[in-house]
């Protein structure tokens, strides 16, 4: 547990030496929820729906963050070893690769907790938007989203470590790929056929479509908590048995080496 | 009778059909230090890292204590530690910060005292809220050394330690690492590029080229053997030998 909360304990020392990296933390967010916010004001006015698109995006973009913040913090949370050539000197030490990513996940519960405060406090005060107001339904799906993160950012950081440090910019691009099919801003049915089977396959699917549900119409759908729950089960375990074999391949190849010198 | 700490057999790791060492054995014994020779090249960074883990040999079983690195390696290497010129520690953290940082990963216990012990071993106190990337070559060797000591290691591998020192602190760098070393009873294995020091450090030198063990012994019995003047000019004769 000592080893785990070290790797913790240094992205605080980081963190507090260097403020400006609280800009990914709270920065790009805000100016996302600022941006989406007055979109949302303007679609309400010259709308006629039957919602308000303020609850419906805001909390659909505020969900995202979640989901984006927590993957990210822990591949960046590597990169930040990597930058600094610490590598070497952190898998020369005692700790296993599973407690170095347990350290990694305690930093991305941290950053999003932290992320989630702020910008819920920033759409609740400029706009009204209390997320707390779907009450505890809402854990389950954040739960959820974190585990997805968690297996995005351990897929992202094997990549890495197997590609060599200029691949970086897969921490932030992963993501990405993601949220088209995920069916983030508007229904699953809203995709192509062939689009939905795959989206199917994915679990912020089910978690966006479950979130979705109850700000619409207060109603938990379980089976929608369980599946995503059941595929996260299946991509964490793909990803934790994808960073084992990157960290076995640099290590035959050779290849740490460049995460060193 | 003296504890083995290190013994290293039949190590070898290849590349397609290059090896960069072939069937290297030797063994270090409690408060022994060995000094690990060769050109650039030889096979005495490869080594090293294959001891810390961080490379996986082709071949050849490496022991610590008893133990297999391959099969405890969390419980090996945290009777272990290292400095080497290549490693540097995190440049955007403190002195203090790194220390902190290595005592977590290494479980050092009563870590407070121990980093104020080491800091001042190291000459490190006055500066120890200073950014490590701002500090000068020879200080982030001493920090690179105190980080090296953090955890009492029963065997300490240093690649060519004092090579950005003045003359000066490296002589007292190595009269703390001999100081430390002597307390815990480590088992040293050094690589460096300055015979003098050699000469001083190491009871025992092991000599590496093209990834293999060329000779072996005390630096007296290799200057006698290799009929030279000095350690030095044994290198010397023994690198130009291999090429031939």
């Amino acid at each position: 547990m000592q080893r785990v909360i070290a790797i913790f304990i240094r992205h605080i020392y980081l963190l507090r030496r260097s403020p400006h990296r609280m800009i990914g933390m709270l920065y790009w967010p805000t100016m996302e929820l600022f941006l989406w916010g007055f979109l949302t004001l303007y679609l309400n006015r010259i709308g006629a729906a039957e919602f308000n698109f303020v609850t419906v995006l805001l909390s659909a973009l505020i969900f995202w963050d979640f989901f984006n913040r927590s993957q990210q913090a822990l591949s960046v949370s590597f990169l930040e070893d990597v930058w600094v050539r610490n590598v070497g000197n952190v898998l020369a030490s005692p700790i296993r690769p599973v407690e170095y990513l347990f350290g990694l996940i305690l930093v991305s519960i941290f950053q999003t907790i932290v992320s989630l405060s702020f910008i819920a406090s920033l759409a609740y005060v400029f706009w009204q938007l209390n997320l707390f107001q779907f009450g505890f339904w809402l854990l389950p799906f954040f739960a959820n989203l974190y585990i997805t993160g968690w297996a995005m950012g351990i897929f992202a950081t094997a990549l890495i470590l197997r590609l060599g440090p200029s691949t970086d910019v897969l921490a932030w691009s992963l993501p990405l790929l993601l949220q088209p099919l995920s069916a983030v801003f508007y229904p699953v049915t809203v995709l192509p056929g062939w689009l939905q089977t795959v989206a199917h396959w994915l679990p912020t699917t089910y978690i966006f479509e479950g979130m979705r549900a109850i700000i619409f119409s207060q109603e938990f759908i379980a089976t929608d908590v369980v599946r995503a729950f059941l595929l996260n089960l299946v991509y964490i375990s793909l990803a934790i048995f994808g960073f084992a074999l990157s960290y076995r391949s640099v290590r035959r190849r050779g290849t740490l080496q460049r995460y060193s010198d | 009778m003296p504890q083995t700490i290190l013994d290293v057999q039949h190590l070898s790791k290849r590349y397609r059909d290059f090896w960069a060492v072939h069937d290297v054995s030797f063994r270090l014994q409690e408060r022994e230090t060995v000094g690990l020779l060769g050109p650039n090249g030889a096979g005495k960074t490869t080594t090293i890292q294959m001891l810390l883990g961080l490379l996986e040999p082709s071949e050849g079983q490496i022991t610590v204590l008893g133990k297999s690195l391959a099969a405890h390696r969390s419980t090996v290497l945290g009777q272990m530690n290292f400095a080497a010129t290549y490693a540097s520690l995190p440049g955007n953290l403190s002195i203090q910060e790194n220390l902190r940082f290595f005592a977590g990963l290494y479980s050092v216990p009563d870590r407070k005292a121990r980093i104020d012990e080491l800091l001042e071993r190291f000459r490190l106190t006055a500066f120890r809220r200073k950014r490590t990337g701002t500090l000068s070559s020879g200080e982030q060797t001493r920090l690179s050394l105190a980080k090296a000591f953090l955890n009492k290691p029963q065997l300490l591998l240093l690649d060519e330690p004092t090579a950005s020192l003045d003359p000066d602190t490296a002589a007292q760098m190595r009269q703390e690492i001999l100081s430390q070393a002597e307390q815990f009873r480590t088992a040293i294995l050094w690589t460096s590029h300055n015979m003098f020091e050699m000469e001083k450090m190491c009871q025992r030198i092991i000599f590496l080229s093209h990834g293999q063990i060329l000779a072996e012994g005390s630096p007296e019995e290799l200057v006698r053997k290799f009929k030279q003047p000095n350690l030095e000019e044994t290198f010397i004769a023994l690198a130009r030998q291999k090429e031939l």
